[in-house]
């Protein structure tokens, strides 16, 4: 690359230039031309840049090498954000698989898949993961179905508030979940609001003890989780044209066949989003499974948390973690495959 | 055969008024444009037609059947919007199909009836394409034959044109004119603010504006023989000139004494004067008017001339000249006594 101030000291038409006016040299030969591509050819648009080069050069012809900034390599611009990924996100993970093959537990010696055996054989651990998978598909197509529902009514059902509700679902969304969990055990807890109706129309029966089972759980999940399936969905909502419902009104479409015709598969896209965003968001839900049903019932994510803080067995927790890692991804990828199946012909105008 | 009436139709959001006491009876088979601009009151008509919009007051009647009440998918109208509205994860065919398999139609019913629809508009050959693969011509065709494909004794047209350029919009319009006289049973409501438009295909046009009916006539009628100033800006172009009347068949006219039919005019009263551009003429003739080029435009086939007579203004469309005044020149400009049409000053008639 040639040295910008040298070709410039040789053609004798400019002052010596420092550092910091070389970067003023390259700054203006990246912003001072709007035609960035034509002009690292040198090929320049009619009647424009030869022109305006001309006046400063006093006629003579210009050198693009004076103009070429100095610019680095790809693979150097990615560096910074690979190595912040590398040491945050993947060294981590990289050190759990590792204590999950290690047979000691140091992470010493060569690696073993015997952790993996001795876990995976625990019937403790096929019923959490069955019970992780069971309440998270279920979590999931219950707030699939009532946010699709839910969302239809403010999106097309016009009513007062409703644009203050729509509203208050994006407030919603930046609560924690244990926030909802804690609301539900004044309403469904042992001395919750529903218990004492319970109480008071059977007498002498006890408070159910609904919160801390599986559907204490799965209606936890889906009360937080049914936000996280409306707000893709009320922005596709709100790109389907007025004049479509019309149309296929005037058509003689009931609103059933409206929604089911015309509506849903616009939302399609959307409506995976939420849900897949939804299932993975369930499969490691830990907050709302600790405060509802944490003594009756054991998730992947409890049991990584159970065997690593609780036992002190690392290395098991590992084993249970890369196994749940294995599930978000599987399932993950499984919900791209369908989308990529399911999205419609007409292109995804309605994504959120 | 299905007519439309419409009986005092008032639509109001709050206390604004978007329709006022619509009253207007579109005949069986009939084109009827709604011309008018923005905010007239035209679409709102249409829609409380469709059944999307309901009266605060009034009825409207299809086919002599009250349907004010009856919701959208039991009135059995076609409609055809401007943004086309069709179905994008649909195939052309599909789209057609839509109302047909909506009204739970026959299953070879609804393929026959698709064919002859796709045949009609020109589309047969794009049924298996998406809208999105298609011009907007082409969506717009696509749009009527989903809108035909169910027979509808009345078709419902809002600015159908109005995202065409020009050149697909006259090839539209055509094609509705070819339309309208193979489907001679059907009751077309047209909405437009585009005066060709309105002048090519309708039998009769409503012209409105700020939510009321100003006039009604066929497009001859409207356009020779305008009854309101409004009407006669809005359907052409038009001179609108002050005069007042001086005897029976002479105004005055910026100075001059001017033959024009004066019908039952009052002597001394105030009057305005329309007389169509096209009709003006450059030079001396029969009610001639001197005064001062103000601008020239040369339009291809015609040059329009504007000159100031006394204060005001009177353009003069003629065909193209061999040689341009030039501005500030002093000429006459003259036009017959049976072009003129004298109208009540300022008076809309509504």
């Amino acid at each position: 690359m040639a040295e910008p101030n040298g070709l410039r000291a040789e053609a004798g038409s400019a002052p010596p230039v420092t550092a910091v006016g070389r970067l003023a040299v390259a700054a203006e030969g990246r912003g001072g031309r709007p035609y960035g591509p034509a002009h690292r050819d040198g090929a320049h648009g009619p009647g424009c840049g030869p022109a305006q080069s001309s006046r400063r050069n006093g006629g003579q012809p210009e050198l693009p090498e004076t103009r070429k900034p100095r610019t680095l390599p790809a693979w150097v611009l990615a560096l910074p954000p690979l190595a912040v990924l590398g040491l945050v996100f993947l060294y981590p993970l990289a050190l759990v698989a590792r204590q999950s093959l290690s047979p000691d537990g140091s992470g010493g010696g060569s690696p073993s898949l015997a952790a993996y055996g001795d876990v995976l054989g625990q019937a403790a651990f096929r019923q959490a993961l069955r019970t992780t998978v069971l309440i998270a598909t279920g979590s999931t197509a219950g707030a699939v179905i009532l946010g699709f529902v839910l969302a239809i009514v403010i999106a097309f059902v016009p009513f007062p508030g409703g644009k203050a509700l729509a509203r208050f679902i994006d407030v919603f969304l930046s609560f924690p979940s244990f926030l909802i969990t804690l609301a539900l055990l004044f309403i469904y807890g042992t001395v919750g609001m529903a218990n004492g109706l319970w109480t008071d129309a059977l007498g002498g029966t006890g408070p159910f003890d609904f919160l801390h089972t599986p559907w204490g759980v799965l209606l936890a999940e889906i009360t937080y989780f049914t936000p996280f399936v409306m707000r893709p969905l009320l922005a596709a909502f709100s790109q389907i044209e007025t004049a479509q419902l019309e149309a296929a009104a005037s058509l003689g479409a009931k609103a059933p066949r409206i929604v089911r015709q015309v509506i849903l598969p616009e939302a399609l896209p959307s409506l995976a989003a939420g849900g897949s965003l939804v299932l993975v968001m369930c499969l490691n839900e830990f907050g709302i499974v600790l405060f509802t049903g944490a003594k009756g019932v054991t998730t992947l994510p409890t049991l990584v948390y159970g065997k690593a803080v609780l036992d002190g067995d690392y290395t098991s927790a590992c084993v249970v973690a890369v196994v749940n890692i294995v599930l978000s991804v599987g399932l993950y990828g499984l919900y791209r495959l369908l989308l990529s199946r399911t999205r419609p012909a007409g292109g995804p105008r309605a994504r959120a | 055969m299905t007519g439309i009436r419409f009986e005092g139709v008032t639509v109001a959001y709050g206390d604004n008024t978007v329709l006022d006491s619509l009253s207007l009876t579109v005949e069986p088979g009939e084109v009827m444009a709604l011309l008018g601009p923005s905010g007239s009151g035209k679409t709102t008509a249409l829609r409380s037609v469709a059944g999307f919009v309901r009266p605060a007051a009034g009825r409207v009647f299809i086919g002599g059947r009250d349907v004010t009440g009856l919701a959208p998918h039991r009135r059995g109208v076609g409609m055809v919007v401007q943004q086309y509205a069709l179905f994008p994860h649909m195939r052309v065919d599909a789209n057609v199909a839509f109302g047909l398999r909506a009204q739970k139609a026959p299953r070879a019913m609804i393929a026959g009836r698709v064919a002859e629809a796709l045949e009609m508009t020109g589309m047969a050959a794009y049924a298996k394409r998406y809208p999105r693969e298609l011009s907007g011509g082409q969506q717009q065709r696509v749009a009527i034959a989903r809108a035909l494909a169910i027979r509808p004794g009345v078709l419902l047209l809002d600015e159908p044109l109005s995202a065409l350029d020009a050149q697909l919009r006259s090839g539209m319009l055509a094609e509705l004119a070819r339309l309208h006289r193979e489907l001679p049973d059907v009751t077309m409501l047209y909405v437009t603010h585009d005066q060709v438009e309105a002048l090519t295909l309708a039998d009769r046009i409503a012209v409105m504006d700020r939510a009321r009916l100003r006039d009604c006539g066929t497009p001859q009628e409207l356009y020779r023989r305008p009854r309101t100033e409004f009407t006669a800006s809005f359907v052409g172009n038009a001179n609108l000139l002050p005069v007042t009347v001086t005897g029976d068949g002479r105004v005055g006219l910026a100075g001059t004494d001017v033959s024009v039919p004066t019908g039952g005019a009052a002597h001394g009263a105030t009057a305005t004067l329309c007389v169509r551009p096209h009709l003006v003429g450059l030079g001396p003739g029969p009610n001639t008017l001197r005064g001062r080029v103000t601008e020239v435009q040369w339009r291809g086939a015609t040059h329009r001339v504007a000159v100031e007579v006394d204060g005001h203004h009177v353009t003069a469309e003629v065909r193209e000249l061999r040689e341009t005044p030039a501005l500030g020149d002093e000429v006459t400009v003259h036009f017959a006594s049976e072009d003129a049409v004298l109208l009540p000053a300022g008076g809309t008639n509504g």
